[in-house]
């Protein structure tokens, strides 16, 4: 039987560990809101800069610009992969290493060689321990990002591809579904691929744009600038989903220690009961010797 | 007479979205007008000042390049930056300003000098949007 002061000592334990968490989660779930919101006002500029260059690329043929282009024969592979900079997150940063070790393994069984750019502690700290090499890391940023990373970030990979140095650029990164569900999703970023098809020129009376300037002189502004909105709604997913997966994280512990703390109560008052009653004991029989004196 | 419906969009936000009779807007190869009843046009824009006439009143708005949509009466500009004039912080940009002409000056080697001129020109954008 532990001593009544040790298990007293262990419930405050587990009250400030639960007042902890309680915190965290409720933190998590604030920032969530603000993540969630910023998703929502970046939908409208996402989709029409989607309709836009599916467009402009449905009326010119794939050779167009180098960031379209398919290059043969594909030697390096560049990994942008995202992930928080905290932990106490549950499985989040290691379904998103995984998947990113997952492509990357597969990458160079094809005899390709693979390089990261990291954006979180987590994943920088993953690819330092792994072999692959690290051409740069952001850590750090997730807590205050703007769309400013995310153009340094396209203008950086548009730059390695278009070069050669990068023959295809992945973006593994956290999908927001819901608040319960959150998928590590592995995206292809470059060659860009516009999703043409439905807006495509089946619809009847589609318009007729006049261009200013040329088509493909639009079509060079605004491919870069589609690579930045894609990785900046990479970033936003993958912030919202880490504080999802926080919060859900912070309940599970809270709620684990209120368990605690009710078995540890349990104990305290079975051990109180018995130092009690051994007491009684000893009083009843020092009553009873004294009697039979 | 017909309405033209223009919009304004960032990735951090809706800048505006208002109903006005007529908006000029810098494109790379010059300004350009836009009237309702205007053909479908996709436009490139250059950095700086585009402004919206509703009845007598012209107000102006700074955007940093990006693109118009013109199409069904409605025009919808992308902008990776844009404020409204009156929204305009003009100590930041002056300050903006002032830094990118102190690195165009040095000329170190190391200075990213496209980067630099870029960044001119949105202070500059700014800071005349800011003063009509």
């Amino acid at each position: 039987m532990p001593s009544l002061k040790d298990v007293k000592l262990q419930i405050a334990g587990v009250g400030k560990t639960k007042q902890i968490t309680k915190a965290m989660g409720m933190v998590a779930s604030s920032k969530l809101r603000g993540a969630q919101s910023r998703i929502e006002r970046f939908r409208p500029y996402a989709e029409k800069f989607g309709q836009m260059l599916g467009d402009l690329a449905a009326r010119t043929d794939g050779a167009a610009h180098p960031l379209l282009q398919v290059h043969d024969r594909p030697k390096t592979t560049v990994i942008l992969l995202f992930s928080s900079d905290r932990g106490l997150c549950g499985g989040f940063n290691v379904n998103l290493i995984t998947a990113a070790q997952h492509l990357a393994k597969a990458r160079e069984a094809e005899g390709r060689m693979v390089r990261f750019l990291c954006v979180g502690r987590k994943a920088r700290d993953a690819v330092r321990k792994s072999s692959w090499e690290l051409l740069d890391a952001f850590p750090d940023v997730m807590g205050s990002f703007n769309f400013q990373l995310a153009a340094h970030l396209g203008n950086r990979v548009s730059q390695l591809y278009a070069s050669g140095e990068a023959d295809e650029v992945y973006l593994v990164y956290s999908e927001f579904v819901s608040m319960s569900r959150q998928v590590a999703t592995t995206m292809p970023l470059l060659p860009v691929v516009p999703a043409t098809a439905e807006t495509g020129e089946e619809t009847p009376g589609a318009t007729e744009y006049v261009y200013e300037p040329k088509v493909e002189v639009l079509l060079s502004e605004l491919l870069p600038r589609y690579v930045n909105v894609q990785i900046y709604r990479g970033l936003l997913d993958t912030s919202a989903s880490e504080n999802a997966a926080r919060m859900a994280a912070m309940d599970n512990a809270t709620r684990n220690c209120d368990e605690l703390i009710e078995s540890l109560t349990l104990l305290y008052n079975k051990t109180r009961q018995a130092s009690i009653t051994n007491d009684l004991m000893d009083i009843v029989g020092g009553a009873n010797a004294l009697q039979s004196q | 007479m017909e309405g033209l419906r223009l919009e304004i969009v960032t990735p951090d936000k809706v800048v505006l979205q208002a109903d006005v009779d007529y908006v000029g807007a810098p494109g790379v190869d010059g300004e350009f007008g836009v009237l309702a009843g205007h053909i479908p046009l996709l436009a490139a824009l250059s950095i700086g000042g585009m402004y919206y006439r509703q009845g007598v009143q012209t107000r102006w708005a700074f955007v940093s390049g990006g693109f118009a949509e013109v199409a069904d009466n409605k025009v919808t500009v992308l902008a990776e930056a844009a404020e409204l004039a009156d929204e305009i912080d003009v100590d930041r940009a002056q300050q903006a300003y002032e830094r990118a002409k102190a690195r165009l000056e040095e000329q170190r080697p190391e200075t990213d000098i496209m980067r630099a001129q870029f960044a001119m020109r949105r202070a500059l954008g700014r800071i005349s949007t800011a003063s009509r």
